[in-house]
C-alpha cells in the first residue's frame, strides 16, 4: 500500500516536472523543473531499492549538471522568455504529434503486456536488495566492467579538454576586448 | 493494486516520450539539451526496474555509466553552445542550419 503510494506521488512529481521542462518559456524556469523530475527519479530508484544510483542521482544530476545549466543560462543571458508559438515550424509540430501518437501507441501495447512475466537472462550478479546493493554494484563496476569503468575516466578527460578548448575566447577576440576596455 | 515493473517501465516510457516531444518542438538549444536528459532518465529507469525484476545489478551499472556519459554530454553540449551564442547572441537552433554542408 504504501509502495503504491510513493510509486504515485513520485510519478506525479517526475511527469509534473517533465511537463513544465517542455512547456515553460523560460529556461530558468525548465532548469528548475528539470531537478523536480530528477528528484522524483530518484524516489523511484529508492523505491527499488536501488540506493546508490539515488544518491549519485542526487548528488551528480541536480548537483552538478543543473548548476552547470543554470550557469552557462545566466552567463549568456539567454534567459529571455520564449513564444513557444513562433518558434515551431509547421514540419517540426507534425513530426512531434506523430512521434508521441507513435510513441502513446507503443505505450498502450506495453500497458497490455504489463502482467506478463519478463523473460530474461538469469541472475548472475546476486540479488541487489538490502545493505548489499553499494558492495554488489561495487564488485560489478570493478571486476566484469572495470575496462568500460576505465575507459569512463578517459571520456570524462576529453570532456573537460574539449570543454575548456571550446569555450575559451580565441587569441584575436581577446586581444580585442582587452582593447575596448582600455577604450572604455 | 501492486506496482509491478511494468508500471516503472511505463513511467519510464512516458518521460522518454515527453523528452523526445520536446526536443523536437523547442528551439532554445539550452532546452533541447534538458530534454535529452529526461530521454536519459526515462531510460535509467527502465534499466533500474529491470535490474530488479531480473534481480540482476548489471542494470544500475548500466545505468551508472548513463550517468558518467550524460555529464560528458553536457560538459561538452553547453561548451559548443557558449561558443555559438558567443558568435551569435540569441542564436536558436534554426540560426545553426549554416552548419549545414
Amino acid at each position: 500500500m504504501v509502495d503504491t503510494l510513493v510509486f504515485i506521488i513520485a510519478a506525479a512529481i517526475c511527469l509534473t516536472g517533465a511537463l513544465g521542462v517542455i512547456l515553460a518559456r523560460n529556461p530558468v524556469h525548465s532548469a528548475l523543473m528539470l531537478v523536480m523530475t530528477l528528484f522524483g527519479i530518484a524516489v523511484q530508484f529508492v523505491a527499488q531499492e536501488a540506493h546508490f544510483l539515488a544518491a549519485v542521482q542526487v548528488i551528480v544530476y541536480a548537483g552538478a549538471i543543473v548548476v552547470l545549466f543554470l550557469f552557462v543560462i545566466m552567463l549568456l543571458g539567454v534567459d529571455r522568455a520564449q513564444n513557444l508559438e513562433l518558434s515551431i515550424l509547421p514540419i517540426q509540430r507534425w513530426a512531434a504529434l506523430v512521434f508521441a501518437g507513435g510513441s502513446l501507441l507503443l505505450l498502450g501495447a506495453l500497458i497490455v503486456v504489463v502482467n506478463e512475466p519478463v523473460t530474461g537472462a538469469e541472475a548472475v550478479g546476486g540479488t541487489a536488495s538490502g545493505d548489499e546493493n553499494v558492495r554488489l554494484l561495487a564488485r560489478s563496476l570493478f571486476s566484469d566492467h572495470v575496462y568500460a569503468f576505465e575507459l569512463t575516466s578517459l571520456l570524462l578527460v576529453i570532456a573537460v579538454i574539449g570543454a575548456v578548448v571550446l569555450a575559451r575566447k580565441p587569441k584575436a577576440t581577446q586581444s580585442a576586448a582587452v582593447e575596448e576596455q582600455g577604450d572604455n | 493494486m501492486e506496482i509491478t515493473t511494468g508500471w516503472y517501465l511505463v513511467l519510464g516510457a512516458l518521460l522518454f516520450v515527453i523528452g523526445g516531444t520536446g526536443l523536437l518542438i523547442r528551439r532554445n538549444p539550452l532546452v533541447m539539451l534538458m530534454c535529452v536528459e529526461l530521454m536519459l532518465n526515462g531510460v535509467n529507469l527502465s534499466f533500474v526496474a529491470f535490474a530488479r525484476q531480473l534481480d540482476d545489478i548489471g542494470g544500475q551499472t548500466v545505468v551508472f555509466f548513463v550517468l558518467v556519459v550524460a555529464a560528458a554530454e553536457v560538459v561538452v553540449g553547453l561548451g559548443l553552445l557558449v561558443a555559438i551564442l558567443r558568435r551569435q547572441p540569441g542564436a536558436t537552433a534554426d540560426d545553426l542550419s549554416a552548419l549545414r554542408g
